[in-house]
């Protein structure tokens, strides 16, 4: 009787796991399965695709990679991306981890201040300030400049850069600062020498984290970029997907280009992404 | 654009003073140093600019120019002048569907399989890069290659669906005003269903092990475990989870501009908030500053104060569980 129940129970739970595989192997190719695919078609002739949208590239070309990069101007839009994200991810972890380091370290009058105003952009939409942003970068003449967007670009860095870092900053231990202060040892010494390599997991995440949405960002250079020579990745998608449209392999292969540099950090860095979308909860 | 997953965390925080560090700041002088280029960076080019849309709300624009005071003129505007009265009340009522679109679909998946995942067990690293990867494609690239997998004559979806005997289900995803945003959800979720998942599974993990098996000893089921035990205790990563959807969803853009173009095509079916901004501000007539920061303030207003009130609810309904 109970050796019959304890059967029953393992089929049963036989059955849950079965179709737990099931479901989780199927989730995963609904995933993978368009990513394959853009692989795929990006390495075959258009009229391939056309004749059969499923079919697998048999003879695997780079063709309309070429083609992209040269003709559709992903070489200009892909340099203009590397050097605008680049160099807005930069500056705002450089500010950011000198003024995470002051807040996470020490208290002085309006310290709490400080720490509350800078958190409070992590929860501001701030593509609704677009309008007075525009008149003020026209102001300056930044409009249709590239160092205009990396300046608002590191800006909205900013907030994440100095939560993250002003926390780890704030776990160094107390022993280290009394004892490089005893060598006679200046704060910008102190900081650059000993704190600053003490949190490199924690810049890490935070480069990481600016890169992709700054990469992937479509409304601010929609907006303050006008010339197609310094247009970034995603507004130049919009044109060339009107231009190629009969076009699909090197639609795909744009996809690609503009992916590329995302799946190599994600490969390089799954830790920091990973830590980054979870941090504040849990271990 | 704006990351809004960090909303809640202000108050996750181990505690904004520093704690057991040092008091003894050093001079004024060296403390600005520090502080100053990101506090300059972040006021100029962020807070400012923000805190004038409430101000320019109330000017009348004429092209970049900032002509004479007209109180809240903008604001009526927005509702009486056609084609914005009859454009904004639609794409509110879309963005509320992407919400519940996305809370049924995307996070009840997530927290589905953060259940199936959070135990370490054969694959599970595996699993967990693979449905979080395509968060890290640009929205525009996802909706993009959607629109090309929905595509009516040489999609693969409607060949997958003629290939398993469901051709009858083959359509114009895109073109039916019927089905255009649904499909717009789902080409979302699937780009973001791995964040839930991973917030879940951090919560699940968070749970001790001996409560679950005190409760297997009194004899719970699975299922009794998870909605009596699991469920109650997961209600704060639930209320971050809300909360954040909430405002992604009501500032979503580059996926709706690929999969329906600048206007919401077909026929405005998918028209958003963030759409109708865009275009209010920047294909807009002469006055279009003045009337896009009017909206922007009410946007404003409105997402961030829904969001204030899920978290208070949140807040109170955690307490009364305790």
């Amino acid at each position: 009787m109970s050796a019959s129940k304890a059967t029953r129970r393992r089929k049963k739970i036989d059955f849950v796991s079965l179709g737990t595989q099931l479901l989780l192997w199927g989730y995963a190719a609904v995933v993978l399965g368009p990513l394959l695919l853009v692989v795929n078609n990006a390495l075959r002739p258009s009229r391939e695709i056309f004749k059969n949208p499923l079919g697998l590239a048999t003879s695997p070309s780079f063709d309309s990679f070429v083609k992209a990069w040269e003709k559709a101007n992903f070489n200009t839009y892909f340099l203009n991306s590397l050097i605008i994200t680049v160099a807005a991810v930069l500056l705002a972890t450089a500010v950011s981890a000198l003024a995470g380091y002051m807040l996470g370290r020490y208290q002085f009058r309006g310290s709490a201040f400080l720490s509350a105003y800078f958190l409070a952009g992590l929860m501001l939409p701030f593509r609704l300030a677009i309008v007075p942003l525009f008149l003020l970068l026209d102001d300056l003449g930044l409009v249709d400049s590239r160092l205009g967007l990396i300046l608002v670009y590191a800006a909205t860095g900013i907030p994440f850069s100095i939560f993250i870092l002003s926390s780890f900053f704030r776990q160094l231990p107390q022993e280290l600062s009394e004892a490089a202060r005893i060598d006679g040892a200046s704060e910008f010494t102190l900081f650059g020498r000993i704190m600053l390599p003490l949190v490199r997991p924690a810049l890490a995440t935070v480069v990481v984290f600016q890169f992709v949405p700054l990469w992937n960002d479509f409304f601010f250079p929609l907006v303050l970029l006008r010339s197609t020579d310094k247009w970034t990745l995603p507004v130049g998608m919009t044109r060339f997907f009107g231009e190629f449209q009969t076009d699909w392999s090197t639609l795909f292969a744009g996809l690609i280009i503009t992916t590329l540099p995302l799946i190599i950090i994600f490969l390089l860095a799954t830790k920091q992404i990973i830590a980054g979308l979870t941090a504040g909860i849990g271990k | 654009m704006p990351r809004p997953r960090q909303f809640f965390r202000k108050w996750r925080l181990p505690g904004l003073r520093a704690q057991g560090v040092g008091t003894n700041a050093p001079s004024w002088g060296i403390v600005a140093l520090f502080i100053l280029p990101a506090f300059l960076l972040y006021t100029v080019f962020m807070i400012w600019p923000l805190a004038q849309s409430f101000y320019f709300s109330l000017f009348e624009f004429k092209g970049l120019a900032r002509g004479s005071f007209v109180g809240l003129h903008n604001f009526r505007e927005l509702f009486t002048r056609y084609p914005l009265n009859e454009q904004l009340p639609r794409a509110f009522l879309h963005n509320v569907y992407f919400f519940i679109g996305t809370m049924l679909v995307q996070n009840t998946l997530g927290l589905l399989f953060a259940k199936l995942l959070y135990k370490p067990r054969f694959g599970k690293r595996f699993f967990q890069t693979v449905y979080t990867m395509p968060y890290l494609i640009s929205a525009l690239v996802v909706g993009y290659l959607w629109s090309l997998m929905l595509n009516p004559l040489f999609g693969p979806v409607n060949r997958v669906l003629k290939a398993i005997g469901l051709g009858a289900w083959a359509r114009p995803w895109l073109g039916d005003p019927a089905t255009a945003l649904p499909a717009i959800i789902l080409a979302n979720a699937w780009q973001w269903v791995g964040f839930p998942m991973l917030l879940f599974s951090a919560g699940l993990a968070n749970i001790g092990e001996d409560l679950r098996e005190a409760a297997r000893i009194d004899g719970a089921t699975r299922w009794r475990l998870f909605w009596h035990i699991e469920l109650p205790l997961l209600l704060p990563v639930i209320g971050i989870v809300t909360v954040l959807t909430f405002i992604g969803n009501f500032n979503v853009f580059g996926i709706v501009w690929a999969m329906g173009g600048v206007n919401g095509e077909p026929a405005g079916a998918t028209d958003v908030l963030g759409l109708v901004f865009y275009r209010t501000a920047f294909r807009g007539g002469v006055d279009a500053f003045g009337l896009a920061s009017a909206l922007a303030v009410l946007m404003f207003i409105f997402i961030f104060g829904v969001s204030m009130i899920m978290v208070n609810l949140f807040r109170r309904w955690e307490e009364n569980l305790r």
